[in-house]
């Protein structure tokens, strides 16, 4: 196993998700919280983050079908879900959740529906994405896999 | 950050209904030396710090029963059901709560909504996604409201003294030591920048 390959190869694919802006600089303040005490903590927090947008968008796709035109309503639940997507740096996730927003505030059912569209597109995308980078970490021997009990040198 | 320990680390409550970010902000806090609680809603905040809000409590443990003081909150602004905000009232109305420094998370830069709060007795406002270097503006809130507790004591002390015609000498140890928090407090203020209204990147 070449982990240094590896590594070059995880560091590239971050640089690329950086480059065509998917991640933004909020993404590195997460990883930089990593420490031998938590060495996933990035991947926990993406986790838990995918798990947490899935559940927010489907809010918003039932707001959608039921309440026609509530955009007070649309822009709340959407609001939420930029608010996640900032915590963790998903840029380009973010700006479509923005532009839903906007159109909620033009009254513009149409262009709501569309966005919305793309928020899950892009969701999807970064979900993928995301996978395949810590995937490629763990591969390179970055991630530890066995969980350590605690000892007397623990932080927490 | 190098932090010499001499006594109890202090003890922060976060408050926030999304799970990714009440894991950010523990992190965030554990990493600044802080021991941390985190709940997921105002009422659950409350019932920590046990004041009962309504209804039968549904946390299952007390601060009081772990021994826990907290020494500071810290609380999205939009959570369903209690907000922040109303979080933040309540603790204000609260003869045993309202000396606790309350820092109020919101990702939308309303300034009506952060001077609501400030108005309300927050002491800091912070924009999200917080950051680690927010976590240094939180010790001086913390010294700052001891110190306040403190002078307030020693006010009461000697004006019991005072009113009983007690011969009693008031501590020596009490007053240099406020004094010396006082100096602390004047050091700590010079730290603290006014950054409530700083304008950041949406």
């Amino acid at each position: 196993m070449d982990y240094s390959n590896l590594r070059r190869q995880a560091a590239s694919m971050k640089k690329s998700l950086f480059d065509q802006g998917y991640l933004d600089e909020q993404f590195c303040q997460v990883e930089d919280l990593q420490d031998e005490a938590s060495p996933n903590f990035a991947e926990e927090v993406v986790t838990l983050f995918f798990k947490d947008s899935a559940k927010l968008i489907s809010n918003v796709e039932q707001a959608l079908e039921k309440y026609p035109k509530d955009f007070n309503r649309w822009d709340a639940y959407m609001q939420q879900l930029k608010g996640s997507c900032s915590s963790i740096g998903a840029s380009r996730m973010k700006s479509e959740c923005m532009s839903f927003r906007d159109y909620c505030g033009q009254g513009n059912v149409e262009g709501c529906m569309r966005s919305f569209q793309k928020v899950k597109r892009e969701h999807g995308a970064l979900r993928q994405k995301l996978e395949a980078y810590f995937q490629l970490l763990r591969q390179a021997g970055q991630l530890v896999l066995l969980e350590l009990p605690p000892g007397p040198g623990c932080k927490n | 950050m190098a932090v010499v320990a001499t006594e109890r680390p202090f003890h922060v409550l976060a408050v926030d209904d999304s799970l990714p970010d009440r894991k950010l902000i523990e992190r965030l806090l554990k990493t600044s030396s802080f021991q941390v609680t985190t709940v997921d809603s105002g009422s659950k905040a409350l019932q920590f710090l046990g004041i009962h809000d309504d209804d039968a409590s549904t946390v299952s443990v007390h601060a009081h029963q772990l021994d826990i003081t907290v020494n500071l909150i810290i609380t999205d602004y939009c959570m369903p059901g209690m907000t922040g905000y109303d979080l933040l009232k309540k603790i204000k109305e609260s003869s045993s709560l309202r000396d606790i420094p309350v820092v109020i998370m919101s990702s939308e830069n309303i300034p009506s909504r952060i001077n609501r709060c400030l108005e309300e007795g927050a002491d800091e406002f912070f924009l999200k996604p917080v950051r680690l270097s927010d976590m240094s503006k939180l010790k001086p809130h913390i010294l700052k409201s001891r110190c306040r507790e403190h002078y307030q004591q020693e006010q009461q002390h000697q004006q019991s003294d005072s009113n009983s015609n007690s011969n009693d000498c008031s501590n020596p140890t009490n007053k240099s030591s406020c004094d010396s928090s006082r100096k602390r407090k004047a050091e700590d203020n010079g730290e603290i920048l006014p950054q409530k209204n700083r304008p950041r990147h949406s």
